[in-house]
């Protein structure tokens, strides 16, 4: 029946935009601002009151937070939306589902829309977990049977069904997301805007998260789906866009604008290049001139993976005869020391410009954001030359992974492969050892 | 997927197809066919492998043993759904501009008021959690304010009291004016205090500010099932007037409501709100008949005094319950025009403003 739907428009938008008054967000206007506007132009205040301020009216600093996009997405459809902090993918996502005006353009909708622009909105510390999923259901916009019909289902994915009739104030973090996304992920509605909600509570769950975005996808709603993990978008949606500065910089399937997007947009200095031995950073004994991380195999401009090796490269002037140690510490974005690995010139190498270079295996770190540390000393407590956050790299997860078809994040500091080697010691009648 | 409401109420969507509203869709097997309302109620989806797909004319077992005899309901119920007249439906429109009709917008409330009671009913459960009291606070707080009252007004400052004593006198006032006070109060900070729920999910705004108002409705019931036995203490039967209470009520908080429409809304752009209302609330227990009787006003000036709709609310309430004197028809039927301006106006002045709530807060 829906197969016939399936190919109509879902969502028209056409030249929307959105502009903000810079730090509107945050800051509200006192009454004082008012009353002196009121003593210097009587009658202002009645005014601006029946005003709706639209943002940006007055004076320039605004912003435009969405600007002149147009996008149509059909029955059925899972459209990701990718993009970087800032670049409106949450604005577009907040117009359409009718949370904000747009200050341009249109959008029109066919089909009931669901938001989850958040998991947990509306959530009480104070109810129970059975109160807050009714509570939460209504919210979202449920209706009191529906949430009674799912209520088993919402309860058996929450994994909470003890603590039901505890207030979630004394639930744990991890416990209280469960809880919210589970109601979030009963919500059916022809259309679901999701907004970077996956990122919640511990691995397993965020599998299962996953695995339920990836049935609602494959149901044949019509699904947006904001987020950063650009592995989930390229195996969840069908479809996807790229925002950049409010408007669509591209368009197209997941794998090709999520690996464009990686090349153009990510913030990173792989490379830094001092040419004039005067100005570069160091001092009498030793200055930097070039530092570059690259995959092993390719150009800095090839991405690094979590499967591929990739070697940092430091060319410097060594300007005195004697030994000097050097140092690399690798932090991961928490700012954890992953390792730490030192070399000894001994004997002293040369005077004269070098160049250093480490390998570092594939297989080795997980994937996210990366910098390096370089440290040069002679030895002892004698510093010669500290730079933190010398280079930033990404390292990208890997689609093409054998772990099976899971493509959210993997905790852990390092994310090494290991091989798992499962045999059968013993069957247990027939059906049972084709499990195994 | 099958049939769902669109958020906005106008019409009922299948897929972006709207069905008309009374037909009845019917499978070519003649043994199911499926009423148009069920499609609106969303019972469908549910009707699934039950029973509530075959037609209301059949009795309980004669269902059973239908449904039995349908192993593939659900295609049945697909097949009667087809057969359902369909036309396109129109889209809901965005725009920066437009508004929804009045008309739209009562249905769109009505469309959401299982959230509405759900927000009456949080506040309610959460408003006295970890208190030692709990609900008793709703009557401990007015007959206390009576008390000092009847104490320093009415035994030192022998202020007037109508004939009864001092202490109904100003208890009876008590119980309307809290409830008007605090769903007030309550209402002026409800939008800002709810800002997660206008930032990240649609409603109809309005919503928040009255069920903050039903809300104090809750407290006002606890209170007043203590004013009959009260009342009763003091020898005072209510007569035929008691009737007339219910509308007094409705009243008050109807004044809240409109007052709180206007305060909450201006409380998302100013938060310099939150300071005046108490402040405002105070200078307006004094110019209401709670602690003295109206009667202290000149005769002439008694209507204009109905311009505070308090007035009105308190002077009727006490009238309706009390049966002092005659009915204050004047004052009530200013005030109800007091009441009944500021509601309208801050329902003009709330809608024109709910458009930036989630930008603004």
């Amino acid at each position: 029946m829906s197969s016939e739907l399936s190919g109509s428009v879902a969502i028209h938008c056409e030249g929307l935009g959105k502009r903000y008054r810079v730090g509107q967000r945050q800051r509200y206007r006192a009454l004082r601002d008012t009353i002196s506007d009121t003593l210097r132009a009587p009658f202002r205040f009645v005014r601006q009151a029946f005003t709706a301020p639209i943002a940006g009216e007055r004076g320039p600093e605004f912003l435009w937070a969405l600007k002149d996009v147009s996008l149509e997405v059909r029955h059925g459809e899972a459209l990701g939306i990718i993009g970087r902090n800032g670049a409106g993918k949450s604005t577009l996502l907040k117009i359409l589902s009718h949370i904000t005006k747009p200050t341009e353009g249109q959008a029109a909708i066919r089909g009931r829309v669901g938001t989850l622009l958040e998991v947990g909105t509306g959530f009480h510390p104070e109810l129970t977990g059975r109160e807050n999923i009714y509570l939460n259901g209504a919210i979202l916009g449920m209706k009191r049977r529906e949430i009674e019909r799912r209520f088993d289902e919402i309860v058996e994915f929450s994994e909470c069904g003890r603590f039901l009739d505890t207030p979630v104030k004394h639930y744990s973090s991890g416990m209280y997301m469960r809880l919210a996304f589970a109601v979030a992920a009963h919500l059916d509605t022809e259309i679901l805007l999701v907004d970077e909600v996956l990122a919640v509570g511990d691995a397993a769950f965020q599998k299962k998260c996953l695995g339920k975005m990836g049935d609602v996808a494959h149901q044949g709603r019509t699904v947006l789906f904001v987020s950063h993990n650009l592995v989930a978008v390229e195996s969840l949606c069908t479809r996807a866009v790229c925002l950049h500065d409010g408007k669509i910089a591209m368009e197209g399937p997941p794998n090709v604008v999520a690996s464009r997007y990686l090349k153009e947009w990510i913030p990173s200095s792989t490379e830094i290049v001092y040419d004039d031995i005067a100005t570069a950073p160091g001092n009498e004994m030793f200055r930097l001139r070039r530092a570059c991380v690259r995959p092993v195999n390719g150009s800095r401009s090839d991405l690094i993976t979590v499967r591929t090796a990739f070697a940092v490269e430091f060319e410097y002037w060594k300007l005195v005869p004697h030994s000097l140690f050097l140092d690399v510490y690798v932090y991961n974005e928490t700012g954890i020391l992953l390792f730490n690995t030192a070399s000894f010139d001994e004997p002293p190498n040369p005077q004269g410009l070098l160049r250093s270079r480490i390998v570092v295996p594939g297989d080795l770190l997980n994937n996210g954001t990366h910098c390096i540390k370089f440290f040069v000393s002679l030895g002892g407590n004698h510093v010669v030359f500290e730079a933190d956050d010398l280079l930033v790299f990404e390292v990208h997860d890997a689609s093409s992974d054998l772990r099976g078809p899971y493509h959210g994040a993997w905790p852990g500091a390092v994310r090494p492969f290991v091989e798992w080697d499962t045999e059968c010691i013993e069957a247990r009648g027939t059906n049972d050892s084709k499990r195994v | 997927m099958l049939t769902q409401r669109n958020p906005l109420g106008r019409h009922h969507f299948q897929h972006g197809i709207r069905h008309d509203f009374f037909a009845y869709g019917c499978c070519p097997c003649a043994k199911i066919s499926v009423p148009r309302s069920w499609i609106c109620n969303r019972l469908i989806p549910h009707a699934y492998g039950s029973a509530l797909a075959i037609p209301r004319r059949f009795s309980g077992t004669e269902k059973l043993g239908r449904l039995a005899s349908h192993l593939k309901l659900e295609a049945h119920v697909n097949n009667a759904i087809e057969t359902l007249p369909r036309r396109e439906c129109p889209a809901l429109v965005i725009t920066g501009r437009s508004k929804i009709s009045w008309a739209l917008a009562v249905r769109e409330l009505w469309q959401y008021r299982e959230l509405l009671y759900f927000l009456v009913w949080r506040d309610v459960k959460v408003r006295y959690k970890q208190t030692v009291l709990g609900l008793a606070w709703a009557v401990v707080q007015p007959l206390f304010i009576a008390l000092t009252l009847s104490l320093f007004l009415g035994r030192l400052a022998k202020l007037p009291s109508g004939g009864v004593p001092y202490i109904v006198f100003a208890y009876t006032a008590m119980v309307p004016w809290q409830l008007f006070a605090s769903a007030l109060t309550d209402s002026s900070n409800s939008l800002v205090a709810n800002e997660r729920l206008i930032t990240k999910v649609y409603f109809p705004r309005v919503v928040v500010p009255m069920s903050t108002v039903l809300g104090g409705l809750v407290d006002f019931t606890v209170a007043f099932a203590v004013l009959i036995p009260f009342l009763a203490y003091y020898h005072i039967t209510p007569t035929v007037t008691a009737l007339a209470a219910p509308f007094f009520v409705l009243l008050a908080a109807l004044i809240s409501f409109g007052a709180g429409l206007w305060l909450s809304a201006l409380n998302v752009q100013y938060r310099d709100v939150r300071y005046t209302v108490g402040f405002l609330i105070q200078l307006w227990f004094f110019l209401t008949p709670v602690v003295y009787p109206s009667s202290v006003v000149p005769e002439k000036w008694r209507a204009l005094y109905g311009l505070n709709p308090m007035a009105g609310v308190v002077e009727g309430f006490r009238w309706a319950l009390l049966g002092t004197g005659e009915a204050p028809v004047r004052l009530v039927s200013v005030s109800v025009l007091a009441a009944a301006l500021i509601v309208v106006s801050g329902f003009y002045y709330f809608r024109h403003m709910e458009d930036t709530f989630a930008d603004v807060i």
